[in-house]
């Protein structure tokens, strides 16, 4: 009992509360739930707000895209987000379904076009390289239109030029379309002004379309005379200035790329309205060279070997290049058994400039019309003929030049036919080889065999007959000499002996002057006998008479002094 | 025997935090003579709370599972998880282990919780006599794995601060954490109104009649 009472008498001991503040009501703990129903309530009418149209877009491929995890991006701004990836009913397409934000319902409109943006790496440049490792999404530009719609076709590249920029597109032809690519530059002057957006091969196959997008404000620089060329690679020309190497820019080279600009002279400079049609020329060159006009066929009959002409090959007229070879085919004659090439080209009267002009108006003078036909014949008269000319003697390309040959035989021509066939004429160096052939086959004539032959002999014989002189002749030639040697020294003494005996102090010079005295008494004494003779001829007969008169014989006396010089 | 005494009955009421027996006060809102904290006999309100506290936890529980709750971008490729997702990629990634702890913090706990709360509560209404032994053990079971369910919130905020290589990989909170973490705060505090004394109340009428 005590031990009951213990604890009863315990609690009177026990201490008394104190009064506390009071505390809130335990009723605004229904707050929290409210505020948690009010919360989630919140983010389904805001998820429902957020919430745009769907829309499907069909792509060719579903590569890199996921479904609740790919937006689609407006210029780099999300507006919507990949739902769910699908396979179209024939299977030949994937069907994106995607949920646009609700700011993002003008997008499902007629003209956005989607396309998947993924890594591109070209060789104009490198573009969605963030998609690398963010993954693909897709890209949308928006267009014009207002009008609602739910299905789209995705693009398979992205647009090259996006809505709203400004500048202007224009469409080009070419024949081909060379290196040139989506979004390859458009140059001017050197300066890249826009891009190519697209290209297509025309309906009929034989051509390309090309579209380039101007950025503004350089679009006015495209006008009505303004000449697209195709600006690609590298221009190597040799000309008399040198070797020329030319290119737009350094990635043209690689990319490829579109130049363009007026053609110098006064021209129409309205600008070109947009997605006006222009030419894509081959290069610069032929972009700014004058309008051709109307081209015309000619024909050409060649009797030689046209070895080096090829299609393409210029035609000149005195120098200038009127047009180009189109054909070069070879034919065969019945009659003469030969095998002409028929040559055929492409001329462009146009391009002789102001003597077309001229002639023509001198043709109208005449009444002949302005037909070329008639120019022609009159200038074939003249000793017009086509010759096939060497134009390079490194390659030997040939092209064809119509020129005058002076004391060309008459050839016949006629303007009716059609097309017109132009006479020939040798080249100049064809006819210089057929000179150098026949001297060719002269030389070749020429037994140089046979004269080396001989000519060997010959040298052979000369040969031994020296050994032999060297060998005899010239041993015994030195005993001659000796020989003579040895007269000349006898010959000097016997001249030395001369020339003492000769001397004036010597006994033959006095002998010889006492001979000369003898000899002129004689003579003195033969010239007074043969007077005695001529006066006494019968002293022969009777001798000598006694001298009558020793006095007379004294006339005669005198004369011998100078009878004495002129001796007998 | 009779049954047990109860502090009530002797007109006597015990601090919670300093455990003084004080009598049992006339007034409202007597406070501990020697701590100053209040003397409640049981907790006030408690079951209204406890509902309150669960209904709002089961509310903000939806969003935490729909909404992701983190962003992972590792070069460039981002990914958004939710629980759920997160779960069936640690799944499909091989990482079965990893996947059964996260999916036992983040789901199971949590469900636990509801379920427990919810038996508690319904059968204090019913003044239900039925396992309430177990019923004391379950609310002790909460009580101690309450805690644990925060894993997935401590998950992302360590992700969140240590993941920053900018572009190689980071990792971001998104909304959905921040209801996970409500609903775990929200339980755990419904867990702590819930008066586990109230499985016993209902008795005395019994026991005296």
């Amino acid at each position: 009992m005590t031990e009951n009472e213990r604890p009863n008498e315990g609690l009177d001991q026990l201490p008394q509360p104190i009064v506390r503040r009071r505390r809130v009501s335990a009723s605004w703990i229904w707050l929290v739930p409210a505020l948690a129903a009010v919360v989630g309530a919140s983010l389904v009418v805001r998820s429902a707000l957020e919430a745009g149209p769907q829309i499907t877009i069909s792509f060719q491929s579903g590569e890199g895209l996921e479904a609740g995890k790919t937006p689609v991006k407006y210029k780099s701004v999300v507006i919507g987000i990949v739902h769910s990836l699908g396979l179209s009913p024939d299977r030949n397409s994937v069907l994106v379904k995607v949920n646009l934000h609700n700011s993002a319902e003008s997008f499902a409109t007629e003209s956005t076009r989607f396309w998947v943006v993924r890594p591109r790496i070209g060789l104009g440049g490198v573009s969605g390289v963030d998609t690398l490792f963010s993954g693909a999404f897709i890209g949308a530009d928006i267009g014009d239109s207002t009008e609602s719609r739910k299905e789209f076709i995705g693009l398979e590249s992205p647009p090259s030029v996006t809505h709203g920029t400004p500048g202007k597109s224009f469409q080009l032809h070419a024949g081909d379309l060379g290196s040139i690519d989506v979004g390859s530059p458009v140059y001017y002057r050197r300066i890249q002004v826009g891009h190519v957006t697209s290209y297509q091969l025309d309906a009929d196959g034989k051509s390309v379309s090309l579209h380039v997008f101007i950025d503004a404000p350089s679009d006015r620089f495209v006008t009505q005379a303004t000449r697209f060329w195709n600006a690609s690679g590298v221009d190597v020309s040799l000309g008399a200035n040198g070797l020329k190497l030319n290119t737009e820019s350094l990635a043209t080279v690689i990319a490829g790329g579109i130049g363009f600009q007026d053609m110098p002279g006064p021209q129409d400079d309205t600008p070109a309205p947009a997605d006006a049609s222009f030419v894509l020329f081959g290069d610069e060159a032929t972009a700014m060279r004058p309008p051709d006009g109307e081209p015309t066929y000619i024909r050409m009959r060649f009797d030689q070997s046209v070895r080096g002409l090829g299609v393409d090959a210029p035609v000149e007229f005195l120098g200038i290049d009127i047009g180009h070879v189109v054909s070069v085919n070879l034919d065969y004659d019945e009659k003469t058994e030969h095998f002409p090439i028929i040559v055929g080209a492409v001329i462009y009267p146009r391009r002789l400039g102001r003597a077309q002009t001229k002639l023509a108006a001198l043709a109208a003078k005449h009444g002949d019309g302005e037909d070329l036909a008639q120019t022609v014949g009159v200038l074939v008269a003249h000793g017009l003929r086509a010759q096939a000319r060497n134009g390079n003697l490194l390659t030997g390309q040939q092209y064809i030049g119509l020129d005058f040959v002076p004391g060309a035989p008459k050839a016949a021509f006629d303007p009716a036919a059609k097309p017109l066939e132009i006479p020939t004429a040798r080249g100049s160096l064809s006819q210089l080889q057929e000179r150098l052939d026949s001297i060719v086959a002269k030389l070749q004539k020429v037994p140089f065999d046979k004269i080396g032959n001989h000519l060997d002999e010959t040298l052979g014989q000369l040969s031994s007959t020296l050994k032999h002189v060297n060998t005899e002749l010239l041993p015994e030639l030195k005993g001659s000499l000796q020989g003579i040697n040895k007269t000349l020294g006898s010959a000097d003494k016997a001249l030395g002996s001369a020339d003492k005996a000769f001397s004036s102090d010597s006994p033959l010079q006095q002998n010889l002057g006492l001979t000369l005295e003898e000899l002129q008494r004689m003579a003195r004494s033969l010239r007074v006998f043969s007077d005695y003779l001529a006066a006494h001829p019968e002293a022969l007969i009777r001798g000598r008479r006694a001298d009558p008169a020793p006095r007379s014989p004294p006339p005669p006396a005198p004369p011998p002094p100078p009878a004495q010089g002129s001796g007998p | 025997m009779t049954a047990l005494l109860r502090a009530e009955q002797l007109g006597l009421i015990g601090c919670q935090v300093c455990g003084l027996v004080s009598r049992a006060p006339s007034f409202a809102d007597p406070g501990c003579s020697r701590c100053g904290s209040a003397l409640r006999r049981r907790k006030p309100a408690s079951l209204s709370r406890t509902w309150a506290l669960l209904l709002a936890a089961f509310i903000v529980y939806i969003p935490a599972n729909l909404l992701p709750i983190m962003r992972t971008a590792s070069l460039g490729d981002v990914d958004d998880n939710t629980i759920l997702s997160g779960i069936v990629e640690l799944w499909e990634k091989d990482s079965q282990a990893l996947a059964i702890i996260v999916f036992s913090a983040s789901i199971v706990v949590p469900m636990l919780k509801f379920l427990a709360l919810l038996v508690l509560l319904i059968c204090v209404h019913r003044r239900s006599h039925w396992a309430q032994l177990q019923r004391s053990k379950l609310y002790r079971l909460i009580e101690l794995i309450g805690h644990w369910s925060m894993l997935d919130v401590f998950v992302v905020a360590l992700l969140t601060a240590l993941v920053r290589f900018n572009l190689l990989s980071s990792v971001e909170p998104l909304p959905g954490v921040i209801f996970f973490g409500l609903t775990v705060v929200l339980t755990m505090f419904a867990s702590l109104s819930f008066d586990p004394r109230l499985t016993w109340d209902h008795e005395e009428p019994h026991d005296r009649e």
